[in-house]
């Protein structure tokens, strides 16, 4: 009768052993070396081998050719003293791998050593839950799922436009989303600035919409800036973000987001409206057009009616700022066709969108070639976002 | 066939809240003209002193940005829609 002792004995006997000294020079020495860690998910949590795939025994067979699809690499196994590992190298061998390795000693001796480990980014059970229909996306993912949540996003105005903006970042679970409104909720808002409740009204509204984004997704750290965005303020407020959304009501805040916005690199995903109707674009410094590109100057006021004085359908900001969300996911992970170089129009009456192309004017003073490319001194934002954000049509 | 503009709210007001005009074929100026002709005040939400555009208009020939044409001198034919799209502010 075989034993467990028998049993690790014969694996042992089958495989090839290594030292965490030898795995370490050869990491260093720039080896292509898969590193496999088969510990389970809770003791992954506290530190594994830099570079080092995780694969827990429980899917180990199932899965493990998808991770390392190259039979003939060198691969070593690590657990967390090298008992698991040994199995796993068995099995390893018995599927076509022909260079395996078990790390005797584990990520234990591997620590004791003093070497470097890296803390994972895992997602805790509920977070599986939460983001679950994320997940199963492939273009979202595991991966994508956790550029959202490390993604910083500036919400200009939680107003019309702001409201579903807000609550849509808030639910997909980005995880830092900042809230600049220096306005009180008023009961004038509530016919479509859902972001907000009755039971709000004369509350500070980027409170308001704090309070409502973490009963939404506690995830999500909301920063309510409870001030008026203007030219001394903005460049310190925005470079603070990866993605801004313009949501304000008024034209000298949405140039000076813009003029800001483009100094450091920011993309901003501007919506606007006026009584049924919408429009949205996508603007990715350099990369494509800016505001001043699509608009070089704003209406004089007796050109200009407001909202307020000229009204607006409440459904209408819904659908422009449930797009501007939209837009800001496809930046952060990376996927898709953002609308740049692009102008999106949307008429409520007749329920007709319109697309015309922007074109970066190379006259413009914010952007423009006067303006003199700043793109490699511009603190750009994260990778996707120049990345899969193209060129636009020039 | 005729040449089809499309009116955004801002200006309906000058339209009786007509949202598509059907004009000549003709240059934008042309069909500036030809609006201000059948909705008078119009022609002035569109052209500055200098009789160019404003610089919160934009008018699109089909998706193109006639800034990026022949201005006030591109030709418009038939079948083809010119769109006035106003800066708006609102949020």
């Amino acid at each position: 009768m075989t034993n467990f002792r028998d049993l690790l004995k014969q694996a042992k006997s089958a495989i090839d052993e290594t030292t965490p000294e030898e795995v370490r020079r050869r990491l260093e020495a720039g080896e292509r070396l898969e590193v496999l860690d088969v510990r389970e998910d809770d003791e992954v949590q506290h530190g594994l081998v830099p570079g080092a795939q995780h694969l827990s025994r429980s899917h180990f067979e199932s899965r493990v050719e998808d991770a390392l699809p190259n039979k003939e690499a060198p691969v070593v196994v690590y657990c967390a003293s090298g008992v698991r590992s040994v199995f796993a190298a068995r099995t390893l061998q018995e599927l076509g791998y022909s260079k395996v390795a078990s790390m005797n000693g584990g990520f234990s001796r591997w620590k004791d050593l003093g070497y470097d480990y890296s803390i994972p980014k895992v997602f805790d059970a509920s977070q599986r839950d939460r983001y679950a229909r994320h997940l199963i996306l492939p273009e979202v993912g595991l991966e994508g799922q956790m550029k959202l949540l490390e993604a910083k996003v500036l919400v200009i105005g939680a107003g019309g436009l702001g409201s579903p903006a807000l609550l849509y970042l808030a639910a997909a679970g980005v995880g830092t989303i900042g809230v600049v409104d220096s306005d009180i909720v008023e009961a004038n808002n509530l016919q479509r600035q859902v972001v907000h409740n009755t039971d709000r009204i004369g509350t500070p509204k980027a409170q308001s919409a704090r309070e409502t984004l973490t009963r939404l997704n506690p995830d999500v750290k909301v920063v309510a800036h409870e001030f008026r965005i203007d030219a001394s303020n903005a460049p310190e407020l925005i470079a603070a973000y990866d993605v801004i959304v313009d949501g304000s009501d008024n034209f000298d805040t949405r140039y000076v987001v813009n003029d800001a916005a483009v100094a450091l690199g920011k993309p901003v995903v501007h919506g606007s409206i006026f009584r049924f109707e919408g429009m949205l674009s996508t603007f990715v410094p350099y990369e494509g057009p800016c505001y001043r590109c699509l608009y070089p100057a704003a209406p004089p006021p007796e050109l200009a009616p407001n909202c307020s004085e000229a009204g607006v359908l409440g459904v209408l900001p819904g659908i422009v700022g449930t797009l501007q969300a939209n837009e800001v996911l496809k930046l952060i992970v990376g996927y898709g066709e953002p609308l740049v170089g692009r102008l999106l129009t949307f008429d409520a009456q007749t329920t007709r969108f319109g697309e015309v192309k922007v074109r970066r004017d190379p006259k413009c003073p914010i952007c423009g070639e006067a303006a003199g490319d700043d793109r490699a001194a511009a603190n750009v934002t994260n990778g996707a976002v120049l990345e899969k954000a193209g060129t636009p049509t020039a | 066939m005729s040449v089809e503009v499309r009116i955004p709210t801002v200006f309906r007001r000058f339209t009786n809240q007509e949202a598509v005009a059907s004009l000549e074929p003709g240059t934008i100026a042309d069909l500036v003209a030809q609006l201000e002709r059948r909705y008078p005040g119009i022609g002035d939400q569109l052209l500055a002193e200098d009789r160019q555009l404003h610089r919160f208009i934009n008018v699109y020939l089909n998706d193109e940005d006639i800034r990026y044409l022949n201005k006030l001198e591109t030709q418009v034919s038939e079948g083809d829609t010119v769109s006035l799209l106003p800066s708006v502010a609102g949020g």
